[in-house]
């Protein structure tokens, strides 16, 4: 390995690499944060919804986590156009993401509201609370606590989605790793340090999730 | 008599073809203290639980100072009432329940607080002194900033009834509130309830301490199979049942 002319070849790069790394923080940051709105709406019709909304919102959920999220992307990229709706590569992967992540999002919402005991929201009944009062300062909070460590890791299951969009040539880090390859044949150094930034964005989002945890930790 | 405080008129509950109570008549009076007792199964719980609506009801009508909890009948037709009025009732009587059902996440002055402000509209100072008010009375002033994980069962059963009895019921539900206690921490929750009742709250206390109901009571009621037993006070109660069931159910419990 020539770590020197690799060293030359990374600063000659830096500007497309560094552009490719905020297209894939981006895309993971927009996908988790529209995934994760939709995911609540998602998780509180499963746990609260009449039984038709239940019904459909079910199947919905259990059709998007049993297809591959290669597929999806494809499918909002190609498809979509043949019924009119034009995306672009980049819009189109975003809405992929983001309908794969409200699923898995909508899904912990649901065990995590599910798992809080049903006294809970008796007592808040017995002293006079609204249902909405009662979601808002009794339910919410335990769930959002009891939800965090597997919101986290959806939340890295996101940014390592977000290399798919590759495919549908949207710029992000992994595809500008691959052009550079294909310029310098470096394939071994190169995708090294793609997958050592891949790890940096997922080991901080692991720390900054654990730092919440401690933040919002119970004491006993 | 004083005045009429809550009038439970041939109440039917049913879960599904299961009926569990088969029409219940109780009247309660201002001030008393009444403790339902009989085995589990005989609809005890249940009874208690429909006058907050905690359970839905199919029949009969249960009034509180005069209002009817739950349903109004509109042109011949049973309904229930809006949420918002049914959550407004449930503020007129307190509960506290076995399993103590503090919010975890709240330390034990901001579980007292919660149903003050956003269900009296009280000020955080105001809620705050009537917290203290409380937690004083139940013996744990020096806990107001612990959180129900730092607290013994009993601490959290008394910061529990401190919940419900700093929102200013009319009436107080107890549900089986020493059933989930160590035995060492039973009696720091009756003596709570024993100096409630001497404050004059009315109270509907379901319990399977014998000794308890006896002392306290004004009234007791047996409840056997979704019906009222038999009632009267407590010492005629105990030492002279009238009805076998009831000598039958007293000869198997604690008291003798």
């Amino acid at each position: 390995m020539d770590i020197p002319a690799f060293l030359d070849q990374l600063w000659l790069a830096r500007i497309p690499l560094l552009k490719g790394l905020g297209v894939s923080i981006s895309i993971s940051f927009l996908s988790i944060l529209v995934g994760t709105v939709l995911g609540v709406f998602v998780g509180l019709a499963l746990t609260y919804g009449y039984r038709p909304v239940q019904w459909i919102v079910r199947g919905y959920t259990d059709f998007i986590r049993g297809t591959p999220v290669l597929v999806l992307v494809l499918a909002s990229y190609y498809v979509l156009s043949t019924i009119g709706i034009d995306l672009g590569p980049f819009q189109a992967g975003i809405l992929a993401l983001s309908i794969f992540c409200s699923s898995h999002v909508g899904e912990l919402v649901r065990g995590a509201l599910q798992a809080i005991p049903k006294g809970q929201t008796e007592a808040a009944k017995a002293i006079g609370l609204t249902f909405p009062q009662t979601f808002v300062y009794v339910l919410g909070p335990q769930a959002l606590r009891q939800a965090l460590p597997a919101w986290v890791n959806t939340a890295a299951e996101m940014v390592k989605a977000s290399t798919l969009l590759s495919i549908i040539g949207v710029a992000e880090l992994l595809l500008r790793t691959q052009e550079l390859i294909s310029r310098t044949f470096m394939s071994l150094e190169f995708y090294f340090f793609a997958g050592f930034l891949y790890f940096v964005i997922n080991y901080s989002i692991e720390r900054f999730g654990r730092y919440v945890e401690r933040k919002t930790a119970v004491p006993s | 008599m004083t005045q009429t405080l809550l009038e439970i008129r041939d109440l039917h509950k049913r879960y599904g073809a299961v009926e569990v109570l088969k029409g219940v008549d109780c009247t309660m009076a201002q001030g008393e203290v009444i403790s339902i007792i009989g085995s589990s199964g005989s609809g005890k719980t249940t009874m208690l639980r429909c006058i907050n609506m905690l359970e839905e009801f199919q029949g009969g009508s249960i009034r509180i100072d005069g209002q009817e909890i739950g349903y109004e009948t509109v042109g011949g037709v049973r309904k229930r009432k809006k949420e918002k009025e049914i959550a407004r009732q449930r503020a007129m009587t307190g509960m506290a329940f076995q399993q103590f059902n503090l919010f975890p996440h709240m330390t034990a002055a901001k579980n007292i607080m919660l149903g003050l402000m956003k269900v009296r509209g009280m000020g955080r100072d105001e809620a705050r002194s009537v917290a203290e008010k409380w937690l004083d009375r139940v013996g744990l002033l020096s806990r107001i900033d612990h959180y129900p994980g730092q607290l013994s069962g009993g601490q959290q059963q008394r910061v529990a009834i401190a919940r419900a009895i700093a929102m200013n019921p009319k009436l107080m539900l107890f549900d089986e509130v020493t059933s989930a206690l160590d035995p060492e921490l039973v009696n720091e929750v009756l003596q709570v309830i024993k100096g409630l009742a001497e404050d004059g709250m009315s109270m509907l206390l379901v319990t399977h301490e014998m000794r308890f109901a006896y002392e306290v009571s004004t009234r007791v009621i047996f409840m056997n199979q979704g019906r009222i037993a038999e009632e009267g006070n407590p010492k005629d109660m105990f030492v002279k049942p009238q009805t076998e069931r009831l000598a039958e159910f007293l000869k198997s419990s604690s008291f003798n």
